[in-house]
């Protein structure tokens, strides 16, 4: 059994067909970081995941339940499923632990002051811990993120969803956000989509590569890299690789 | 200035009215907010309907069919009763369309992070989306405390025995017009800026960096009363 496997799943938006049949699966522990151009549909392809804005046609099988099933309840799944956001979203209005420990309290209904102790934990995990009072508003793009991370992964989510987790954020923050993710790498299931190659070529257990709403190849990073099999991939990666340098 | 006592008889009224009505006013104010912004079509029409109708209507024909009208199909309020209905009632369409404004100006993305949590809508909206938009609309609340007790004074015509009744009672009696209402005007004047610095201290103290208006951004909004 997958941990994760989506099967076949189709998404449009008025005439605009954004997901064309794709298909994968992710496993436990498993790392795998979804690569393309902008514009492909790879935020559709994580919100189709976790049914924020579920898909048209398909499968979405989370630890052998099908979450695209209409009378499954939603809420008790997307527990399972941490989102991690370009742009944080982060609660304002609490600190840093409060962000983290929330779900602990509110979804988990774990009494306060375990969810808050869990909640130090992590924080200590993604190196936060002095950070902890802190509003979102005091803390760098850097934090932010790791904070944003502590909060999926508090929830002891099945796998975690990550969009473009270090594109918000200037260069000397990227590093120790991918830090963090790398710890993280084999304990517990990621998908990732990211620009940053260096890291999908050191970190990934494979790298999918998506155009055009659908998946047009997928391998470890040695193949992907070394010799794809696609000519469109050795394109890509070729002209990424300048972008943005191997590392 | 012998009838102050008798004068100061009629603040308890006021003060009563306007705490009655901001808070009743509050309650239903943002069940209209939710119901407005969060709503099925159906809820959501009928508390825009509620919202034009008490915005779009004097405040004192309100009052006068509560109190004057109501009673010919039989329903008969005291003037004070009806004083308060009519205020709570009043405010509350004003207090719904600051929150509404507050809820409304939380990014999208709060409510799809709480989602993204497990929680449900409704738990978002009250442990996410309404602690920012409450702190939101602090500064347009403290207008609307400090509009409300001077509007009380709209029930003289009910027969309501406030702060300005009995003003007009000496004032007749005494002939002594300019003087009275001057010390009435002090009297609201008084607890107006009370209110407003009560309510100022109160925002200062549950302010959350990042959370709000800038403050340039709610001088420019706002008709703050006093202060520049
Ligand atoms: N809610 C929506 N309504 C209409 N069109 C949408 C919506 N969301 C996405 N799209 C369209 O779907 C396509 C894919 O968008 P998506 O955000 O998934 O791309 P992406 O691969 O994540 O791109 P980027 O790398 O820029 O984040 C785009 O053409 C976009 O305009
Ligand atoms: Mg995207």
């Amino acid at each position: 059994m997958h941990m994760l496997e989506v099967v076949d799943i189709y998404k449009s938006y008025g005439s605009c067909e954004v997901l064309k049949g794709l298909s994968f699966t992710v496993d436990k522990d498993e790392t795998k970081v979804i690569i393309g151009t902008s514009g492909t549909g790879k935020s559709t392809l994580l919100k189709c995941i976790n049914q924020l804005d579920p898909p048209d046609k398909g499968e979405v099988w989370l630890e052998g339940e099908d979450i695209t099933n209409p009378s499954i309840d939603l809420n008790r799944i997307r527990q399972k499923i941490g989102f991690v956001f370009q742009d944080f979203n982060l609660f304002n209005h609490l600190t840093a632990l409060q962000n983290v420990s929330i779900g602990l309290e509110k979804v988990k209904k774990i009494e306060k002051e375990n969810a808050r102790e869990k909640a130090l934990e992590e924080l200590r995990r993604v190196g936060l811990e002095k950070q902890s009072c802190q509003y979102p508003a005091q803390l760098s793009g850097g934090q932010k993120q790791r904070v944003g991370i502590a909060r999926a992964l508090a929830m002891d989510p099945a796998i975690i969803l990550f969009d473009e987790p270090t594109s918000a954020l200037d260069p000397e923050l990227i590093g120790d956000v991918l830090d963090v993710m790398k710890n993280l790498a084999g304990k517990v299931a990621m998908l990732i989509v990211t620009h940053e190659m260096g890291f999908a070529r050191n970190v990934a257990d494979e790298i999918i590569f998506m155009e055009g709403g659908t998946i047009i190849e997928s391998g470890p990073p040695e193949q992907m890299f070394n010799n794809p099999k696609k000519e469109r991939t050795r394109q890509f990666l070729g002209r990424i690789s300048t972008l943005y340098g191997k590392e | 200035m012998r009838s102050l006592p008798e004068l100061l008889e009629g603040v308890p009224i006021t003060l009563l009215l306007t705490f009655c009505a901001i808070s009743a006013g509050f309650a239903l104010g943002l069940l209209l907010a939710l119901g407005r912004v969060y709503g099925k079509k159906g809820i959501s029409y009928s508390c825009i309907a509620y919202l034009e109708i008490f915005r779009g209507t004097p405040l004192l024909v309100q009052l006068f069919i509560i109190y004057y009208g109501l009673p010919n199909i039989g329903i008969i309020f005291s003037p004070l009763l009806a004083a308060l209905l009519g205020l709570s009632l009043n405010s509350a369409a004003y207090q719904a369309e600051y929150l509404r404004g507050s809820i409304q100006a939380i990014p999208a993305n709060q409510m799809i992070a709480g989602r993204t949590l497990g929680m449900t809508r409704f738990q978002s909206i009250r442990t996410i989306i309404l602690p920012q938009a409450l702190r939101i609309s602090i500064p347009a609340w403290s207008n609307e405390l400090i509009y409300l007790l001077k509007y009380t004074s709209i029930v003289v015509y009910i027969q309501v025995r406030d702060l300005t009744f009995q003003a007009k009672d000496i004032a007749a009696q005494s002939s002594r017009y300019l003087e009275t209402f001057l010390v009435v005007a002090l009297i609201y004047l008084l607890f107006t800026i009370l209110f407003s610095e009560i309510v100022d201290r109160v925002e200062k103290r549950v302010r959350i960096p990042g959370v709000g208006l800038s403050p340039r951004i709610v001088k420019r909004n706002m008709k703050i009363p006093f202060k520049t």
